[in-house]
């Protein structure tokens, strides 16, 4: 898919994201509008994924490690197959398999169940090292927040993946530079992240997260540096494509009434 | 009376652990081992030598090392995940609980160590809280064995097991229980003795001391059953039953908090589906005092002599 097309994809992705955030009366819309570029990219344009067999060996495997924007990628999910598209009406509803945090013993394309922040790097690290005794060239991407990078076990996984030489990981941090209560400076400011990474030996990029034209560059196995894995500080704005959401930490986990639904349904269409 | 093992040779179950793990990983590729940097006292130098690509050493990071673990089942590898298991259960508890039990993955954690096997060293290298914390959590089955057999024996089940499990193994020596060849069923508890005035429950390094004690117990004309249960989740709640309906009492014994551990599983079956007077013996909820392992358990009521001066009150309790 070209990135035209990713565009308008990822467009109707935040549409029917805000639409179950706003028919369920909860979900993370601030992060889910702040990663949807990225996921859209990564399961339409770089990952080797296939709905038909879900649990291919050979598959890319995407973890999203901040795991409360589960509606954005349960959208992503149904828009490349490995979901019924009707079923994200279902998103927190009684007895749906769309809870609040993925589960990839219910949810096929799911890859490890996450949650509690810190676990996706880590799980991301094994992967990676499986790839590796095998001899096999699938990739592992792992999304987490900048606000999860203050998780300890994060800087535990960035120190093995180095010393393993896991050039076939790639973290992507979906620096929105807010995290619930308030923003990243004002909590525990781990910005700027790029040096911090190449510290520990990783190749480091960073990119516009909402611009189709870099996340696709630089998702490009090209980019990848022999025995290091990648790390992609990906600026993005908790919110984006909604303008009264967007840098807005009010907005973490709020939903919008009607008014407010109308007006950003209008943003999204109007951007398209 | 002849007092059981009193010659026997002791072995540490470590070395059954590793000599098991190394004949399976020769036949299965898939097979690796992941550490905290334990891997001497985790007894993994023989794996290391025989497949150093396999032994995946993350260094002094559990939360790490358990994730790495359910990253490696995903891809398709077979990880026994070994750490001294007060590291492995209480640092990796959320790992445990979020990318084992929940995500349902293929990793073995391997608890070394455990119990007050490090004496001396204190409460925080002690392990007797591992039972209750695993146990509460989904899909993992939690597995202590009591001999070099029954270690062997677990390894071997754990490798063809699709699914997570805890294995809690000692350092501290122990005879030889059951027989050679025993081949380790999930959630089924072996007859060590056969007695019919009260039933002993125990299982890792308390077993043998049960036996003894149920030697001691036949001294006074007591007919002590003893259960070996290494499975304490999920417990084999008919052999519980048999022996509350045949022995009208039951004594466990474990080296773990009397909180949430082997006695409290055990009373879990007891006070829904037959109600029988029982004693838990085990460290009653407190952190240990300085001394060996042995002593420990000695101090804690659970030499041979005292968990039958126990029995012997217990079944005075008998209606």
């Amino acid at each position: 898919m070209d990135t035209h097309d990713l565009r308008l994809l990822a467009n109707r992705i935040r549409r029917r994201d805000l639409q179950a955030v706003y028919e369920a009366g909860a979900g993370h819309i601030g992060g889910e509008m702040s990663v949807t570029d990225l996921l859209t990219a990564l399961y339409f344009h770089t990952m080797k994924v296939d709905p038909a067999a879900p649990m291919d060996p050979n598959r890319d495997r995407l973890i999203l490690s901040k795991g409360h924007t589960a509606l954005a990628l349960y959208v992503v999910l149904s828009e490349k197959g490995f979901l019924p598209k009707e079923e994200i009406a279902t998103f927190l509803q009684h007895n749906s398999r769309l809870n609040g945090h993925p589960n990839r013993v219910k949810v096929p394309g799911v890859e490890t169940n996450t949650g509690p922040l810190g676990h996706g790097l880590p799980v991301g690290v094994g992967m990676a090292k499986a790839a590796k005794l095998d001899g096999a060239d699938w990739r592992t991407f792992v999304i987490t927040g900048d606000g999860e990078m203050q998780e300890g076990s994060n800087w535990e996984a960035i120190m093995a993946a180095a010393h393993f030489g896991l050039d076939n990981l790639t973290l992507i941090i979906d620096h929105n530079r807010l995290q619930q209560g308030a923003r990243l400076e004002d909590t525990n400011n781990l910005a700027p992240l790029p040096p911090k990474l190449a510290a520990f030996g990783w190749t480091v990029l960073e990119i516009d997260g909402h611009d189709m034209d870099q996340i696709t560059a630089a998702l490009s196995a090209d980019n990848i540096a022999s025995g290091k894995p990648t790390c992609i500080v990906a600026h993005t704005n908790k919110g984006h494509g909604i303008s009264f959401m967007s840098d807005n930490v009010a907005w973490h986990h709020k939903v919008p009434n009607e008014a407010q639904y109308k007006q950003a349904m209008q943003e999204l269409e109007n951007a398209q | 009376m002849t007092a059981p093992f009193q010659n026997a040779k002791l072995h540490d179950c470590r070395d059954a652990f590793t000599a098991a793990l190394e004949e399976l990983a020769a036949a299965d590729g898939n097979i690796v081992a992941v550490c905290n940097d334990s891997v001497g006292s985790s007894k993994l130098t023989g794996f290391r030598d025989k497949f150093p690509e396999r032994l995946i050493n993350v260094g002094i990071a559990e939360q790490n090392m358990v994730g790495v673990g359910a990253g490696l089942a995903n891809g398709g590898k077979i990880p026994f995940v070994c750490a001294a298991s007060p590291f492995l259960t209480g640092r990796a508890l959320e790992q445990i609980k979020a990318d084992v039990a929940y995500s349902q993955t293929n990793v073995k954690l391997v608890g070394i160590s455990s119990g007050m096997a490090y004496g001396e060293l204190g409460p925080t290298h002690h392990s007797i809280e591992d039972f209750a914390w695993v146990r509460a959590l989904p899909h993992v089955p939690v597995i202590a064995p009591a001999d070099r057999i029954e270690t062997d024996a677990v390894i071997r089940w754990a490798a063809t097991h699709q699914g997570g499990c805890f294995l809690r193994l000692s350092r501290v020596g122990v005879p030889d229980l059951l027989p050679e060849g025993h081949v380790f069923e999930l959630g089924r508890a072996n007859v060590l003795c056969e007695g019919s005035d009260v039933t002993i429950i125990a299982n890792g390094v308390l077993s043998h001391r049960a036996v003894t004690a149920a030697a001691v117990l036949e001294g006074r004309g007591i007919s002590a059953r003893v259960l070996n249960m290494a499975t304490v989740r999920p417990i084999d709640q008919d052999a519980i039953l048999s022996a509350a309906r045949q022995t009208g009492a039951i004594l466990t014994c474990e080296e773990h908090t009397t909180f949430g551990g082997l006695g409290s599983a055990v009373a879990e079956v007891i006070v829904d589906h037959h109600p029988v007077p029982m004693t838990r013996l085990g460290v009653p909820g407190v952190f240990a005092h300085t001394a060996s392992a042995e002593q420990l358990l000695d101090d804690f009521g659970m030499s041979p002599q005292a968990i039958a001066d126990s029995a012997v009150a217990l079944i005075k309790r008998k209606g």
